[in-house]
């Protein structure tokens, strides 16, 4: 009872007495949509004025006097809070429109430079006998090569980074189920070119020196990967429910076949989604192939121990040394093959993890 | 009689060890611990082959700025530009990239409207898709001549700042450029460890904001950056870590000089990963080992910074569970 | 001021599916109303468009009048904000912010109004909320600490002393002793007693002798059939819903006899 002898609070006193209003002066809600669509008109006008207009210049100037003028009415008509609320939600806005300006941009170029060159000739063609001064040659050898390299990477990366996620949900437990998580952490954090490296290093002592091939490039490919697939791996198998491994071991099934029987066909949707991107990640690696599967092959090789070995980011990088016109053509065109390779892998990885996951519900 | 019937009374738990679960677990086990073996691997023989132009070097390997490794007899060099390059560029791609991040992973969470989120969020991780190659092909050939003139710019206003000091590159070939695109590249790598703390965010904390009478900015303020600080700090170290070891944008980009400069609107400076891949084809003597000491400095810098991020992303579960 | 608030003719849809259909009703000032009925009838639903919070959840809108005083919190240029800053809440879960300590806890609705609180002004209000929240003694020499340290109890009259620095004119709760032992949930009882005075109060709850306890007014809500939207089926003297109701529904969900 002694908590009834103290008062709580008065309420009302901010707003004195019975005088009370619950309406602010509110911007029309059509009033952003406006002046977004006004500034944009304006600044093109001015723009054109200065003949001076450029798409990244006007969208900039736009979102600029968008926010300064909405910002400005705000603090008048709706005061401090809600003006400092606009000012916000301007910001980020614009935070996205700065982050797809590089994406729109970069694709934008890549397809417009890519298509200057960029035809079956060019995609069925290796550079073997193509001269500098020639205007001619293609991609097919780099094609080939990345095929190859990415290919042994993914069949070396994925039975070891899959059965490691399986020992990590399924098995390990106490220290060793740690001292591993931490050290697949540890290598997602290697630098691309350290892993070539390594590769670099590898090769010495087994071959000696000044050894290049396609397996020294999928093996420090493998290196990068491997940590990519344990991680969504582990992800993935960790969303199979409890109850339908119970359900299985409580029909006498053993536990391999269970994992290899249930469990691993439930996530396979997921771990090919997985597995996809990863491999769209270590496509484009460059830098450990230039150390290790060598970037001066013109012509097609499709053995991964005899030799050096093109391959598409290589192509582009070396064509953009040699640093002449018909060589910027090629390295654009070679982009925008390997972009299309990594985009069409990614929007399959989303399609299978989208269609092909169990239902759930 | 109690003696006798003890063993049939207690069976081993896990019953007889069938012939496939040993394989398979056996396999598993293998797979987990063979990546020990490659890590040890990766050190060993980074150290192995590090160590004879170490052995020999006339320099100082940590204070010494110039590279002269490719003889076969004395070889001269350091990694403090490169160290100082690396770092460099990588702080300037954190401090551009961090606050953006921060902007676009509360847009997609708070602000896109619902529908798009995912498809925007997509758009996003999109940018972590692209090769580093052709970020530099198009830092060097679209983004270094656009930036020309807001680089003179910069020197005719900001030069008085020792770090916008004229006069500007007149290629755009210049550590900011390589350090703003290592911020387009590192932006999805923070963004999606921050969209994914301010999904857990609990909607108590939300609401609870909001029904005290607060705009969704003060909400923000309120309920989700609080708890979303060490998942930000955290995806900033990982985007950091991923900077550092950037090779390709940097090295495309930049046109490289092995001296420590402040200058971030001139020519100069290096990054290590970048003076490899460069150094590399011309490697001789002890060249290919003085890169590989270099890589191995690399590796510790990344090293130091990742297990940095993780142990504050840690730390920060342990405190909001 | 405790303020009075009339409902008429409120639908609530999540979508294109109507959850609460067509509820008129009155809530005194000065008193406590509760809103019983069993889960999923909509009266939490119904709880949260009195302070327009059903708008945080996608796809969730109200169609109706809602009056507080004769001002209509839907109407054209009401901003939710300020509604929700004279209509507080109080969740199921208490919500403390985990970052935040014992005081700021308290403190941070009213500086978002206030930004230059003076520091004496801001030891009073932090004061006066933890006094009416009855935590005051138990908290006055660990202002500093974090919220999230106190107990369950502890942070739900934490959470009501925030609600109430505010100083809103009704306070929203939305079952907060679901959650609870039954001392704290006395202790709740105890409180919602002593902020009547001030405030007009409505509570959700699935108790029902909390509800005869603690209410001077009791709705009951139901479904009218699985699948149909809920709707208010009775309202009156909390005294008389629980001894004489009108309807039969209400008769059998207070006898026990389903829900």
């Amino acid at each position: 009872m002694s908590t009834r002898t103290t008062q709580p609070p008065a309420p009302g006193s901010k707003t004195g007495g019975n005088k009370f209003d619950l309406r602010s002066g509110t911007l029309p809600r059509r009033f952003p949509a406006a002046l977004l669509a006004g500034c944009a008109v304006v600044v093109a006008g001015v723009l054109t004025l200065f003949s001076s207009f450029g798409l990244i210049l006007w969208a900039l100037m736009t979102a600029v006097a968008y926010a300064a003028i909405i910002v400005a009415t705000s603090v008048r008509v709706e005061g401090g809070r809600k003006a400092k609320d606009r000012l916000v939600t301007a910001l980020v806005y614009g935070c996205f429109l700065v982050a797809m300006t590089p994406l729109v941009s970069l694709l934008y170029t890549v397809v417009v430079h890519g298509m200057d060159r960029f035809s079956p000739y060019f995609l069925t063609v290796s550079m073997n006998g193509v001269l500098p001064s020639m205007d001619a040659g293609g991609v097919y050898h780099a094609i080939v090569g990345t095929l190859a390299i990415t290919g042994m990477a993914t069949l070396l990366a994925v039975p070891i980074g899959v059965l490691t996620a399986v020992y990590l949900v399924e098995y390990a437990q106490g220290r060793i189920k740690k001292v591993i998580t931490f050290f697949v952490d540890v290598m997602t954090g290697i630098p691309s070119i350290v892993a070539g490296l390594f590769v670099v290093a590898l090769w010495i002592i087994l071959f000696g020196p000044g050894h290049t091939n396609g397996a020294a490039g999928a093996l420090s490919l493998t290196v990068l990967m491997i940590p990519v697939v344990v991680r969504s791996s582990e992800e993935m198998l960790r969303l199979v429910p409890r109850d339908l491994r119970e359900a299985s071991y409580a029909l006498g099934v053993p536990k391999w076949r269970t994992i290899t029987k249930v469990v691993l066909p439930t996530s396979a949707a997921g771990l090919t989604t997985g597995i996809m991107l990863a491999i769209a990640r270590v496509i484009g690696e460059t830098a450990p192939l230039v150390l290790t599967a060598g970037s001066s092959a013109v012509s097609i090789n499709w053995n991964l121990f005899d030799g050096q070995m093109m391959n598409l980011p290589v192509f582009i990088y070396s064509q953009f040394r040699m640093g002449g016109a018909v060589n910027y053509e090629r390295a654009w065109a070679a982009a925008l093959t390997l972009v299309l390779i990594v985009m069409l892998l990614f929007i399959l990885a989303r399609l299978v993890g989208r269609f092909f996951s169990p239902k759930t519900r | 009689m109690t003696t006798t019937d003890a063993p049939k009374a207690a069976p081993p738990p896990t019953g007889k060890r069938r012939i496939g679960d040993v394989v398979f677990a056996g396999l598993a086990r293998g797979s987990g611990l063979l990546i020990l073996v490659i890590l040890a691997g990766v050190a060993a023989f980074l150290v192995i082959q590090a160590w004879p132009s170490l052995l020999a070097n006339t320099s100082n390997f940590l204070t010494d700025q110039s590279w002269e490794a490719n003889t076969r007899e004395n070889p001269s060099f350091g990694v403090a530009a490169l160290a100082f390059g690396t770092v460099l560029a990588a702080s300037i791609a954190l401090l551009l990239a961090t606050p953006i991040a921060i902007g676009i992973a509360l847009f997609i969470v708070y602000y896109a409207p619902r529908r798009l989120a995912a498809t925007l969020g997509y758009l996003v991780d999109l940018l972590a898709a692209i090769p580093s190659v052709v970020y530099g092909l198009w830092g060097m050939m679209v983004l270094a001549p656009q930036l020309v003139p807001v680089y003179e710019g910069m020197t005719r206003y900001l030069g008085w700042i020792p770090l916008f000091a004229g006069p500007s590159s007149t290629s755009g070939r210049t550590l900011l450029t390589a350090g703003i695109v290592l911020a387009v590249m590192i932006l999805p790598i923070i963004t999606a460890m921050s969209r994914d703390v301010f999904h857990q965010v609990p909607q108590g904390h939300r609401e609870a904001a909001l029904a005290m009478g607060a705009t969704r900015w003060e909400m923000i303020r309120l309920a989700v950056l609080p708890f979303g600080k060490s998942g930000i700090v955290g995806g900033a170290m990982l985007g950091l870590g991923r900077a550092l070891g950037e090779t390709m944008a940097v090295a495309m980009i930049l046109s490289p000089s092995l001296a420590i400069s402040f200058n971030l609107l001139q020519s100069g400076n290096q990054t290590i990963a970048a003076h490899i891949a460069l150094q590399y084809p011309e490697a001789t003597g002890y060249g290919v080992s003085a890169l590989i000491a270099a890589g191995l400095v690399l590796f510790t810098i990344t090293l130091a910074v990742n297990m940095g991020a993780r142990y504050v992303v840690a730390r920060g579960n342990k405190e909001s569970a | 001021m405790a303020k009075r608030i009339d409902v008429s003719g409120l639908h609530v849809y999540y979508g294109d599916f109507l959850a609460v259909e067509d509820v008129t009703m009155t809530i005194e000032p000065r008193s406590v109303t509760a809103f019983i009925g069993s889960s999923g009838c909509g009266k939490s639903t119904f709880l949260r468009t009195l302070n327009r919070m059903h708008e945080v959840t996608p796809g969730a809108r109200a169609e109706g009048k809602v009056l507080l005083d004769d001002l209509d919190i839907y109407g054209p240029d009401v901003d939710p904000v300020l509604v929700r800053s004279e209509i507080g809440m109080v969740f199921q879960k208490a919500n403390p912010f985990p970052t935040m300590s014992i005081y700021d806890n308290v403190i941070a609705g009213a500086r978002l109004n206030n930004k230059r609180m003076s520091k004496s002004e801001a030891d009073d209000l932090v004061e006066e909320s933890l006094r009416g929240a009855n935590l005051w003694k138990e908290v006055k020499d660990r202002l500093d600490k974090p919220g999230a340290g106190l107990s369950g109890g502890q942070q739900q009259r934490l959470c009501i002393a925030r609600a109430t620095a505010v100083k809103p004119s009704v306070l929203l709760m939305d079952e907060p002793c679901s959650a609870l032992d039954p001392i704290s949930t006395l202790a709740i009882e105890d409180l919602i007693h002593n902020l009547k005075e001030d405030y007009t109060i409505v509570i959700v709850t699935h108790n029902m002798q909390q509800a005869a306890r603690v209410s001077d007014r009791t709705a009951f809500f139901n479904l009218s059939a699985p699948g149909k939207p809920g709707r208010l089926i009775e309202m009156g003297e909390t005294n008389q819903i629980f001894t004489r109701p009108e309807q039969k529904d209400t008769e059998n969900y207070i006898t026990g006899r389903f829900g």
